[in-house]
């Protein structure tokens, strides 16, 4: 009886919530900001690309899940890009005190800067590849900010392996690559996880201010667009889009990671 | 000469300046299929020698030799109990055995190996729970799955760091009667490390108790001549083990650290306690506040 109510309390509460949010979001388009479209005026202006999600009129003017799938797709490539550099640079990171005195300040020092300063230096560097500069800077500046939170856990994940396990591969002799594979890499990746989930968070993250600068059709293009276009609702329709896609990329990960924890 | 050999084997911990001794010449010699008992206090030394023997560490002078060569690091020709266990978590009971198994068998063919494993999850009771990760056993089982890992390499030496310290007196008592059978039927030489004088001499041939550290050493050898199969119901009322008995634990009790009494004169702050707030019982019920110039006894470990 008091579980059932239980759940139904943990059910409504959010809805509070969501409704405190948008009654604050009616009064401050009503009061201090009368260019803030209302809730009402922003699914007005939405409905459209909520409801025919995959249409395609334009470069610029698509549903807002088919701009979802290109991001996400930018997303992707980026962030494969960053796990498969970061994962290795973790290990080594955690395996060799030499190599950490060495590569451990400089990624204090580039962990912090924020994406809006890598992209220029993304566009720079891929300059003579011509029409792919955009692309690849978008994709260079994904991976190099998304890749220190898998740097960093894996590292900790290293160095955090019990002696234990390790006199066990010593008791066994097993081979460098056997120890790798059979012992470190599975002691490893639960933090590695932990890593790739907070990766995605921030790939996900730099999404919007890389596609904003190079101009390419997705969420934060679009957004940008319509700031542009001085279309402010739909600027709202990208930022939930934006939260809401986050949000199930962290939960997906999430699970994943748990899968590994208890391993 | 014998089969296993420390000879003036020195180790310590630590650099130059803050170093410590743990064992100091260390003299022992052990024949082929003997069953050795090490007794010794917590922290004496006892995981640092049978590191030693294993090759995971290496002495900072004086020689391991087994089979009249000198051991350089670990082989499979030693299989070793964690005294933590050391299961890796990911893997499942035949797992972790197997993963020993394909170590020292690699040119078996899969259905051997598995057969193997197999036929050692029997040897300690585990048929049951083969498929379980370590976390869904008891500490108990845990410890059985280690010792059939190191059965399943079938090594020459069978060193055992306390395999049974974590584990009630029932459970105890149980392992040991499968440790004293296993042994019997396949005649190892073992190492069996222990805090318990009663486990040591109920399986070995011979204890030796370790005297406490730092600096620790191995006392005279007792041999354990006791007949087989030995009886744990009668066994403590025989002469002979009471005789074996007294003499480790008198041993261990002479080496243990001394307690002077010494004589200081201790400075203390002057305060007055009765100045703060603090109701007296929380002083540690202490009624005389110290004063300066107190003369106070202590204990000084020498
Ligand atoms: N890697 C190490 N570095 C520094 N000191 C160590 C190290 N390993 C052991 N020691 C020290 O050596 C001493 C003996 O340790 P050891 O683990 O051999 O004791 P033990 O007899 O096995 O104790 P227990 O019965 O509690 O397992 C301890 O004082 C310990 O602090
Ligand atoms: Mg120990």
């Amino acid at each position: 009886m008091s579980n059932t109510l239980e759940k139904l309390k943990t059910a409504l509460l959010p809805l509070v919530g969501f409704a405190a949010a948008l009654t604050l979001w009616q009064a401050l388009s009503m009061t201090v900001s009368p260019d803030l479209p209302t809730p009402m005026k922003t699914w007005e202006e939405s409905r459209e690309y909520v409801f025919k999600p995959f249409a395609k009129r334009g470069e610029m003017d698509q549903g807002i899940l088919r701009f979802t799938w290109y991001s996400l797709i930018l997303v992707a490539k980026g962030y494969a890009i960053a796990l498969i550099i970061g994962t290795p640079i973790g290990f080594l990171l955690g395996l060799s005190k030499g190599f950490h005195s060495i590569f451990d300040p400089i990624i204090q020092i580039l962990r912090p800067v924020s994406p809006l300063a890598w992209l220029p230096l993304g566009l720079v560097l891929f300059l003579s590849a011509g029409k792919q500069a955009s692309e690849l800077g978008a994709l260079f500046t994904i991976a190099i900010c998304s890749m220190w939170p898998t740097v960093l856990n894996t590292a900790v994940g290293v160095r955090s392996i019990p002696q234990d396990y390790i006199n066990v591969a010593r008791a066994l002799k097993l081979s460098k690559a056997q120890t790798l594979m059979k012992v470190l890499l599975p002691a490893t990746l639960p933090y590695m996880f932990t890593g790739y989930r907070l990766s995605l968070g921030i790939a996900w993250l730099v999404i919007v201010a890389a596609e904003m600068l190079t101009g390419k059709p997705g969420v934060g293009g679009f957004l940008w667009q319509e700031y542009n276009a001085l279309n402010y609702a739909r600027i709202i329709l990208c930022i939930l889009t934006i939260g809401f896609v986050g949000f199930i990329l962290d939960r997906l990960m999430g699970l994943v990671e748990k899968r590994f924890k208890t391993a | 000469m014998p089969f296993l050999e420390l000879k003036e084997v020195t180790k310590g911990f630590g650099a130059n300046g803050s170093r410590t001794e743990v064992l100091r010449n260390i003299n022992l010699q052990i024949e082929e299929g003997e069953f050795v008992a090490i007794v010794g206090y917590s922290g004496a030394g006892k995981t640092t020698l049978i590191n030693m023997i294993s090759g995971l560490a290496s002495p900072d002078s004086g020689q391991v030799s087994l089979g009249g060569k000198p051991i350089t690091g670990p082989a499979k020709d030693r299989g070793i109990v964690f005294q933590n266990y050391s299961l890796l978590p990911w893997l499942t009971v035949s797992e972790n055995i197997l993963l020993a198994v394909d170590q020292v068998f690699p040119d078996w063919p899969p259905e051997k190996k598995s057969h193997h494993v197999a036929s050692h999850v029997a040897k300690v009771n585990l048929s049951h729970a083969r498929d379980k990760r370590p976390a869904e056993l008891s500490g108990g089982m845990r410890q059985r799955v280690s010792v059939a890992r190191a059965l399943a390499m079938d090594p020459q030496v069978l060193l055992l760091d306390e395999p049974l310290s974590a584990l009630d007196a029932l459970t105890r008592a149980t392992l040991q009667d499968e440790i004293s059978r296993i042994w019997q039927d396949n005649r190892k030489t073992v190492v069996l490390i222990t805090n318990d004088p009663d486990e040591g001499i109920y399986l070995a041939d011979r204890i030796i108790p370790l005297s406490a550290g730092p600096g620790a050493t191995l006392g005279p050898s007792i041999p354990v001549d006791l007949h087989r199969p030995r009886d744990r119901k009668t066994l403590n009322q025989l002469t002979r083990f009471k005789e074996i008995r007294s003499q480790v634990i008198d041993y261990l009790l002479a080496s243990a650290p001394k307690r002077t009494e010494v004589q200081k004169t201790l400075i203390l702050p002057d305060i007055e306690p009765e100045d703060l707030s603090i109701p007296k019982p929380l002083m540690g019920g202490r009624k005389q506040p110290i004063r300066r110039g107190d003369i106070r006894r202590e204990s000084v470990e020498i």
